[in-house]
């Protein structure tokens, strides 16, 4: 009999974390959004190129009203809302990403 | 495996038809195509649907549409691959008759999209992203398009401009095809105008969604030579698959899918590429028919907009593309548009193209996107030698 499948991937990779920053790689303003992100609306949408090479889709967040974003702006990663299931319903929480902020 | 022939076509012209229903264009399409083969039932029905279950609240569109179509009893399912499903049903149809095990199908692409409007559309649209990587950040179809697009501009440096003649010669076609869902012409210069939807991709960039159906019936070739006088052959038919998320893709710019595709159906035709008389590419987006013109190897990377200047895409260019409109003129019923691919392009290999006819059009090649490359098929047709 074959042996159970395995279905821990953790237990089968190595656990990697990653610095949370990277560049810009393409970006679009949303201005027709899915049910659900009505609010947000229009809102930056990036695919982000973090610093040890991965691609990742995320929206751009923390910009002021038409600030203009450009491929190659360094970005780093933020915990924020992401969207909210209906008024009583479960909110979903994840990755953004916002400009490098000057450290002190 | 046996060479399979196309001989019966049905369509019902694409546009917002408020007063049928799923069923009812189904039904129309069905029993066209029935009555151009001049068959009263085939062996087996495979559907090409997208969004019934999130726009029309229906699944088991295989039992319905065969149903209503009068083909009581036959084997009937949906086959689902997102906006490339009605390629996948056509794949799933060319193997059955191949392999010997059915002797007629029909393939019955069908998609009623004006059930649903507005945000709740492009939150239905959405499961067909990656859920947990894309959708979850608020990402849509024409935004993923919009990302491929600005980097496409970004690395070769090509202006907005550069891919406004895709959408102007698919409204020129689109005006000629009674049955198109926009038959208006497209002036030049009126695109980098257009109202944007996420920017760089606008409202003359992009395909409307649509409602419609259309279906094509199989036999295997040498019995289709009995039943019709201008049987169609499928001589090359493929499918390939590519990452779900965009951004898992390993170049960005390069739809692995479509060349994998492209080139086992050509090679399964026996063809080059330079033999192919039209192509019915999936112009959802003009940057996607850019990318697939080079996926394909009609064009190097970064070279495809160029096809499109000086007219080299019209009915009578070196490579005519969306002959009857595409996706942007003709419209996008989404899982249906595969199943009008094959209606188009036998028409235009019967030479029952009318005014959107290419001159002797011998060899056709169609293509049929899920997502923005995810899963892509790739038929050869080809008329009288």
């Amino acid at each position: 009999m074959p042996a159970p499948l395995r279905t821990d991937a953790a237990a089968q990779s190595e656990k990697y974390t990653f610095s949370g920053t990277g560049v810009i790689y393409s970006f679009t303003t949303v201005t027709e959004p899915p049910a659900g992100f009505e609010e947000q609306a229009p809102y930056a949408l990036a695919l982000v190129k973090l610093d040890e090479g991965p691609l990742l889709t995320a929206q751009i967040t923390d910009l002021a009203p038409d600030e203009p974003l450009a491929i190659g702006d360094a970005v780093e990663m933020v915990t924020r809302k992401l969207t909210t299931e209906g008024e009583r319903g479960v909110i979903l929480y994840g990755y953004k990403f916002r400009r490098v902020l000057p450290r002190a | 495996m046996r060479e399979v022939a196309i001989t019966g076509l049905g369509q019902t012209p694409v546009g917002e038809h408020w007063d049928t229903s799923l069923r009812a264009l189904a039904a129309d399409a069905a029993r066209a195509a029935l009555d151009d083969a001049g068959l009263a039932t085939v062996d087996a029905l495979y559907v090409g649907n997208t969004y019934g279950a999130a726009f029309s609240s229906q699944s088991q569109i295989g039992a319905l549409a065969a149903d209503y179509a009068g083909l009581h009893g036959v084997e009937a399912f949906a086959v689902e691959a997102g906006e490339a499903s009605g390629g996948a049903a056509l794949r799933a149809g060319y193997l059955a008759v191949a392999s010997g095990a059915v002797e007629s199908v029909m393939v019955l692409g069908v998609e009623k999209s004006s059930d649903t409007v507005g945000t709740a559309h492009i939150a239905a649209r959405n499961v067909s992203l990656d859920a947990d990587y894309e959708a979850i950040h608020g990402a849509t179809l024409p935004a993923l398009a919009a990302l491929l697009m600005r980097r496409y501009m970004h690395e070769y440096r090509v202006v907005l401009a550069a891919f406004e003649p895709f959408s102007i010669n698919a409204h020129a076609n689109g005006k000629l095809n009674p049955g198109a869902m926009y038959r208006n012409l497209l002036k030049p210069g009126a695109f980098g105008k257009a109202p944007v939807v996420a920017d760089p991709v606008n409202l003359f960039d992009s395909a409307p969604d649509g409602d419609g159906a259309a279906a094509v019936i199989l036999t295997s070739a040498a019995q289709a030579a009995d039943l019709v006088p201008h049987p169609v052959r499928i001589t090359g038919s493929a499918g390939a698959s590519d990452t779900l998320a965009l951004h898992d893709r390993r170049n960005l710019l390069d739809l692995n899918a479509v060349r994998l595709s492209t080139n086992r159906a050509l090679a399964e035709a026996g063809i080059t590429r330079e033999a192919v008389d039209l192509f019915e590419a999936h112009d959802a987006f003009t940057i996607l028919t850019v990318l697939a013109l080079e996926a394909a190897g009609f064009a190097e990377a970064g070279r495809g907009w160029v096809l499109a200047q000086d007219g080299g895409i019209g009915l009578t260019g070196s490579l005519p593309l969306s002959t009857f409109g595409g996706l942007k003129a003709r419209g996008n019923p989404i899982g249906a548009t595969g199943v009008y691919q094959a209606v188009e392009a036998a028409l235009q290999l019967r030479g029952e193209a009318g005014p959107n006819q290419v001159p002797d059009a011998r060899i056709a090649l169609i293509q049929s996107i899920g997502g923005l490359g995810s899963s892509v098929f790739s038929h050869v047709l080809q008329g009288k030698c």
